[in-house]
């Protein structure tokens, strides 16, 4: 049966590449790799590694980036969700912010990049009038030691994913008559929120939050455009040596890898200990019988970094679209002294490469992905209930750091001599897309009215005619939306492909953050833009394409 | 990197294969007979390793591959390198895994340190062929002796000259004015200080980063002709004292206070436009025409050179002894040596790399080509260039780039 396949293939495709990954990085991170004469078991590669100058600061820098990126971004999502929740400002705010999940990291770190700078947008905005600033003030800001500016670059990018998880979750815990009983208590809006709706989503979004925190700490992309380089973040300093022409460094770098391992899994723990910590603090507060209406100010601060983080990243987008058309512009020029559409004439030819298997992988990743979580969901329907142990399953790829079990994946691929092919790229990518393909197609599946199906059965359709005539037409919209997200997904994905594409396939991310260090701001511009387009051309295609199909059926209109 | 290490995977296989393979590659390429060796190189892929860090070499480049089709049918893939040293890693490790034929490095853009290294240990396509080479006869020998000798090292024609460096420094007339400039390296320091957080350099091991280093290691030696030999292991801390003296006092009033450097000359040419920086520098004299015609920096930018003298080098291709496609490597360093490639490179509305042909040696038509070109307002013109001070043995570079991490690269 071809539905049963469906299961089989997910669960093989969440946990092999992770198990034999992690396996393939283990084994030379204790001296285990005959290839490069490493033929017995030791601790030496973690010798070397402690002898790195500075790694447990590499290390630490990695641990309070992902704990910060998760307290900062969560807060803002719950006292957001809290004060607003129910009001248009909500529904308009969210609508703005959606958007921004499409859009891949190394996007939004070069527009925060080219906002924040010393010689950046906000700083021509506001110079030389209020500053004083002729030029550019000696300040780091992109790359500030501290890793400020690579943490903001990753808040801004996962309060729109938390805000979704969030908003999905929402529905099922009755928002509007939970807030309506507990007003009518007497509790501030942010208070009855927390205390009386929050315990029942948190269990909801916990595990996507723990994928934020295992993301952030070991992030190589937004930590290579954004963060401190002397010395930079773990992960970094870990993809370097694996790229390091001397392969003993590999040792190093596997070694390095469990380390990896070894912070993300204590940031995870110390986040559960915040998580006993703040219900224990919520729980007295509540026990109190603290009312705290007075929550104005915390209120339309919600609504300040809300508006904030989604306000940076559009400024700082429209920068960089302005800088790949910009002849000279110079500080604190606000707009160029000249457009020039000469960058574009020159990078084009360069963009073929890269834009054709940026295009191609996300097609076919996408296209077996949502295959694959059609398949599971037509099984779940035929077995009447999920299959078991999915969920936490769907989140493996997402909480395993990813140079930990990539390094081991791409000595694999090594071994049986598919690296750097376009199959072995698309299984890469399928491993990451197939999660979100799955989540973001779960709710409108099991939303769809089953009644559809009854009649059609009454009429003497077959399960076969039923799904082909029935199910995928009326649920073309939600499946292109997934097909959307999926292709979004892979299109932002940097450190899969460039592992596994080992710098002979490249795609536009992989091009966009290795043209970072140059500094050429017309040619990261176009790259980050074409990235923003992409996922965009997706969504369009999912809005548009609808809209045609069911142009002469009216019940079908959104 | 995969390459390298299934290199090393396979070598077994490779070890018995490879014999045979050997026996068929032994044909090797006489560039005496070019006739043969542009016969052999048609249809052949070229593998070119070179760095890739700057938009416009890379566009050249690009033309270059079409051309080289074009006429030669042979196709020219450019591999872009952020550091040659990788490279000759793969060549290294593919001689390890005993890949004497079939290599993947056909042609790689080298000078220096990475040639020293491959020339030492034999990885390079022999006996001499750069001088065998029908453009050869253009070369200017006589008068440009970095062509000969590269840091120090007798070329003896296992690399071809492809363009001609020299460090040159520019600054902004809007923001600094001609009498202010520093006329040595003790000069900079001195402006570095009157003028903190605008001088920077890029990060060691960028290659015009270290060139800085050493640079100011030969204005500060006691004995400079020390650096015409290998480094001294016991006398290297009292030889190079007097350099991270200099580097101790720039570091604090460096831009961003040495916390943070610049990753290579482009990213400088883009803070030298947002006047983050006033002071900045490159081995290209034409880089700042070439900046400005290209709009990425303002029309008031000039250059300077140290009166004293600045480092000169000369930039090669090279290709590996196990090269697939030796024929099409000659040929494409023939082309690229060619008047009519070596024009193109020089105008600085393309690139603006100098040249190493003689231009007495060329015909009417083709000095027409140089004459034609317009260096710019920004370049200096070769009598204005200054001494040319001569590069140290590559063993300086690595030991100083070393103790330069050691000090400098992990923070504080």
């Amino acid at each position: 049966m071809l539905t049963r396949l469906g299961p089989m293939l997910a669960i093989g495709l969440l946990t092999a590449p992770v198990a034999f990954g992690l396996a393939g990085t283990v084994l030379p991170a204790f001296g285990y790799l005959p290839a490069l004469g490493g033929m017995e078991f030791g601790l030496a590669p973690f010798s070397m590694l402690f002898a790195e100058p500075a790694i447990l600061m590499s290390a630490l820098m990695s641990l309070v980036t992902g704990l910060v990126t998760a307290v900062i971004s969560l807060t803002a999502v719950i006292l957001f969700t809290a004060a607003w929740g129910g009001t248009r400002l909500f529904a308009r705010i969210q609508h703005l912010i959606s958007p921004l999940l499409s859009l891949p990291h190394a996007a939004s770190a070069f527009a925060l990049a080219f906002l924040i700078a010393p010689s950046g947008m906000i700083a021509r905005l506001i110079s030389p009038e209020l500053t004083g600033w002729e030029r550019p003030p000696d300040l780091l800001i992109v790359h500030d030691p501290l890793g400020l500016s690579m943490m903001a670059g990753l808040i801004v990018k996962e309060i729109p994913f938390l805000l979704l998880v969030t908003l999905a979750a929402l529905p099922q815990v009755k928002p509007a008559r939970t807030r309506a009983l507990i007003a009518s208590m007497g509790y501030g809006r942010i208070s009855g929120f927390v205390f009386g709706l929050w315990p029942s989503i948190y269990p909801q979004i916990r595990l996507p939050v723990f994928a934020v925190i295992a993301f952030a700490t070991s992030v190589v992309d937004v930590a290579a455009i954004l963060g401190p380089t002397t010395p930079a973040p773990l992960a970094v300093r870990l993809v370097n040596w694996m790229n390091d022409p001397d392969l003993s460094r590999r040792f190093l770098a596997s070694a390095g890898a469990m380390l990896q391992l070894g912070v993300t899994a204590a940031a995870i723990l110390i986040w559960i200990g915040f998580e006993k910590l703040g219900a224990r603090l919520r729980d007295r507060m509540a026990c109190a019988g603290k009312r705290l209406r007075r929550d104005r100010v915390l209120r339309w601060g919600a609504l300040a970094v809300m508006l904030a983080s989604a306000g940076a990243i559009f400024i700082g987008l429209l920068a960089l679209g302005l800088w790949s058309v910009a002849g000279l512009w110079q500080y604190p020029d606000l707009l160029p002294a000249r457009f020039d559409l000469r960058n574009w004439m020159r990078v084009m030819p360069n963009l073929v490469e890269p834009l054709t298997t940026t295009l191609f992988v996300a097609f076919v990743s996408t296209l077996i992905a949502v295959a694959i979580a059609i398949l599971c969901f037509v099984r779940e329907d035929e077995t009447g209930r999920p299959a078991r142990g999915t969920l936490a399953l769907l989140y493996l790829p997402l909480l395993v750091p990813q140079v930990a079990f990539l390094f081991g994946l791409q000595l694999l691929f090594i071994l049986t001599d598919v690296e750097a092919t376009l199959a072995a790229l698309v299984f890469t990518h399928l491993v990451f897309v197939l999660p979100y393909a799955w989540l973001s197609l779960k709710d409108p599946w099991r939303a769809f009215d089953r009644r559809y199906d009854q009649i059609a059965a009454g009429l003497g359709k077959g399960p076969v005619e039923r799904f082909f005539y029935i199910r995928l037409p009326m649920l073309a919209r939600p499946l292109l939306a997934v097909a959307a997200i999926g292709f979004s997904v892979s299109v932002g994905l940097y450190l899969p492909t460039l592992l596994i594409g080992a710098g002979r396939l490249t795609t536009i991310t992989t091009e966009a953050v290795a043209l970072a260090s140059g500094g050429n701001r017309r040619v990261i511009g176009i790259y980050a833009f074409m990235q923003m387009v992409l996922p965009a051309a997706g969504f369009a295609v999912a809005t548009i394409v609808p809209a045609l199909i069911f142009r002469r059926y009216r019940d079908m209109h959104v | 990197m995969g390459s390298l290490l299934r290199a090393l995977l396979f070598s077994t296989a490779f070890l018995a294969i490879g014999a045979v393979a050997a026996a068929a590659d032994t044909a090797k390429p006489d560039p005496a007979n070019w006739d043969a060796v542009l016969e052999d190189a048609r249809g052949e892929t070229v593998y070119f390793n070179a760095w890739g860090g700057s938009q416009n070499i890379n566009d050249y480049i690009g033309w270059a591959g079409d051309e080289l089709n074009e006429r030669f049918g042979v196709t020219l893939k450019h591999v872009k390198l952020e550091d040659t040293a990788s490279a000759v890693a793969t060549v290294v490790a593919e001689k390890a895994a005993g890949r004497d034929g079939n290599g993947t490095v056909d042609l790689i853009w080298i000078n220096g340190e990475n040639f020293a290294a491959m020339k030492e240990q034999g990885l390079i396509l022999s006996p001499g062929w750069a001088e065998k080479l029908p453009n050869w006869t253009f070369v200017d020998v006589e008068n440009k002796p970095t062509i000969r000798t590269d840091f120090t090292v007798p070329v003896e024609g296992l690399e071809s000259p492809w363009g001609m460096a020299k460090l040159v420094f520019f600054y902004d007339t809007a923001r600094t004015s001609v009498e202010d400039l520093p006329q040595d390296a003790d000069g900079l320091l001195k402006w570095a200080q009157e003028n903190p957080g605008r001088f920077s350099y890029p990060q060691p091991p960028d290659f015009i980063g270290s060139s800085f280093l050493k640079q100011v290691l030969a204005e500060t030696i006691a004995d400079p002709s020390l650096l015409l030999e290998p480094v001294e292991e016991e006398r290297f801390d009292e030889v190079t004292k007097p350099l991270f003296d200099f580097l101790d006092a720039l570091n604090p009033v460096m831009w961003r206070s040495g916390r943070a450097y610049p990753q290579n000359y482009p990213a400088m040419k883009q803070l030298l436009a947002d006047s983050e920086l006033d002071i900045i520098f490159a081995f290209n004299p034409a880089e700042a025409s070439s900046a400005i015609a290209n709009g990425e920096l303002p029309d008031t930018v000039r250059s300077f050179t140290f009166p004293g003298g600045t480092l000169a080098n000369t930039h090669f291709l090279t290709i590996p002894y196990n090269a697939s496609a030796k024929a099409g490597a000659l040929v494409a360093a023939n082309f690229l040596m060619s008047p009519e490639a070596q024009a193109r490179k020089q105008d600085p509305a393309i690139w603006g790399d100098p040249t190493v042909l003689a231009l007495d040696k060329l015909n009417e038509e083709d000095r027409a080509r140089f004459d034609a070109i317009d260096l710019g307002v920004a370049t200096l013109r070769p009598d204005e260039l200054g001494p040319a001070l001569d590069e140290p043995h590559p063993s300086w570079m690595e030991r100083i780039e070393t103790e330069w991490k050691r000090r400098y690269g992990v923070g504080n």
